[in-house]
């Protein structure tokens, strides 16, 4: 498994042709306390860069992107009751969805850790 | 919002100490302001509800107007200098008391609101023929500009915008704040005194912008900033942020001027019918006073109403409000309220929808989203009265 990380602060941990996407600590860490989270609906398609999910903090609603294209195969239920998990737990328990990538060639656009460290440390 | 960002941002003299305190900051009204500190929204919020938080409001407009004559003491000065500024706003400022604050607007020649502002008659007996004014940061120059232009040649407007103008809010600020101003703790809701520290003169007054208790107080930008140093020690004060500010005083109910006011917004839509008092009702004699009174009379088209999410998805300003798929309002102030622990908003609906209980959908996301007309405040005040 590997994790891969884009400029706007989604991880997705890569198993074979599935992989588990959410926001980053940095991420979450910015936002604030989330209070909200809108998930999609599983089976919805998503380009890579398209809004798939929104995060609400105290202070402001924001788009969460798709790292890559593909399906959503499962949403993570426990954000629905408890979003505060994503202040808590952003890189472990809180991903938001399992997606079946259409593309696995898109991952060579992405960041790895060390990259996105380094991208991270820069801002 | 009334949120201006500028590449050329103003600092208020506190801004060295929101460095030190680790101060996320923000443009806001022209100012580099704090939105955060370390703690967080949702724990600045409710630290400002259960101990006392201190906010830097240097960037509002406090101001005083002095009658031009010179006339300083006496009841007629006070009448004097009423009866100069009760032409700009609807409340009754003659029948103030001394050390009396009140809550108003400034209207246009249609009633809309311009700003919403507190005026003050000050307590000591030679300072009569003055009016201790706080305006919206956002809205100084605009509002300076009226009084200058209106009562050019009878009044005399002093700024006081270089100083520190702070709040220190929460069941804590009266025992702190007293410790420094023994007499503060004298003051009742809305009222206001000069008070001396060190030799440096302070006007305090008990008011604020969370629904609590608590103090606004005004200095020179050293005794200021030296006083708010000497608070910030004390175990119970915290520094908060615009963000909690905004979410207290969501809570509240209060208006938020620029989301919740603005120029089309009567008073009487905005459910400030409340500062217009009765002998301005009867003797009028301020700007748009056919409308406003027409409003008082027949009710108003539409009204600000508090908005209750029934579900967990926050519903921000902009939302549109529709009942039975048609639209009837918009939300115009929405988040999440850390002390209900849930979503809140408030927001303007046709007269016929607005009582509270009213099922009404919000369209967030181009989702409808159940939710219903609620009666403010969300959180019960807290003031001493």
């Amino acid at each position: 498994m590997t994790t891969y990380y884009t400029k706007d602060h989604e991880w997705i941990r890569v198993d074979g042709d599935t992989g588990m996407v959410g926001i980053t600590a940095y991420a979450a860490g910015q936002l604030g306390d989330v209070v909200y989270v809108e998930l999609p609906e599983t089976g919805a398609k998503f380009a890579r860069g398209d809004d798939f999910a929104v995060v609400e903090s105290v202070k402001a609603a924001s788009d969460v992107y798709a790292p890559v294209s593909g399906a959503v195969l499962e949403v993570n239920s426990v954000l629905t009751e408890a979003p505060e998990k994503v202040s808590e737990a952003a890189e472990s328990e809180a991903w938001f969805v399992r997606v079946k990538l259409a593309d696995t060639g898109e991952l060579t656009e992405l960041m790895d850790e060390a990259a996105y460290a380094a991208f991270c440390k820069g801002l | 919002m009334a949120d201006t960002s500028s590449e050329t941002s103003r600092r208020t003299a506190l801004h060295a100490l929101h460095v030190e305190q680790g101060a996320k900051l923000v443009p806001f009204a022209g100012y580099d302001m704090p939105v955060q500190f370390s703690a967080g929204v949702k724990e600045e919020h409710l630290w400002t509800r259960t101990q006392a938080g201190l906010f830097d409001v240097s960037h509002m407009g406090p101001c005083f107007l002095t009658l031009a004559s010179g006339i300083r003491h006496g009841a007629g000065a006070h009448e004097e200098i009423a009866a100069l500024i009760e032409t700009l706003v609807p409340s009754d400022i003659k029948g103030l008391k001394p050390g009396q604050a009140r809550l108003t607007v400034l209207l246009n020649e249609t009633g809309g609101i311009l700003d919403d502002l507190i005026i003050t008659r000050p307590y000591e007996e030679d300072r009569q023929g003055e009016l201790y004014i706080v305006v919206n940061g956002a809205m100084k120059d605009q509002d300076w500009g009226i009084f200058e232009t209106a009562l050019a040649g009878k009044a005399v407007l002093t700024r006081a915008d270089d100083g520190v103008l702070f709040a220190l809010q929460g069941p804590k600020a009266e025992i702190v704040l007293g410790a420094h101003f023994p007499e503060c703790t004298g003051l009742k809701f809305m009222e206001s005194r000069r008070m001396v520290l060190d030799g440096e003169t302070f006007v305090v007054s008990r008011c604020g912008y969370t629904g609590e208790d608590g103090f606004e107080v005004l200095g020179s930008a050293a005794a200021g900033t030296a006083l708010v140093r000497l608070l910030l020690n004390d175990p119970c004060v915290r520094p908060i942020g615009l963000g909690a500010r905004d979410s207290l005083r969501l809570e509240a109910g209060l208006c938020l001027y620029g989301s919740d006011l603005a120029p089309d917004i009567s008073p009487v839509e905005a459910g400030l019918a409340w500062v217009i008092q009765k002998r301005r009702r009867e003797t009028g004699g301020f700007p748009g006073v056919s409308r406003i009174l027409r409003e008082l009379k027949d009710g108003p088209a539409r009204k600000r109403v508090g908005i209750q999410p029934l579900e967990r998805a926050p519903a921000r300003e902009g939302t549109e409000v529709y009942v039975d798929g048609a639209p009837v309002g918009l939300v115009t102030s929405g988040g999440f309220g850390p002390s209900v622990d849930a979503p809140v908003a408030m927001g303007y609906v046709a007269a016929a929808q607005a009582a509270p209980g009213t099922k009404i959908d919000l369209m967030v996301r181009g989702k409808a989203r159940p939710a219903e007309v609620a009666p403010l405040p969300f959180i019960p005040a807290r003031y001493k009265r």
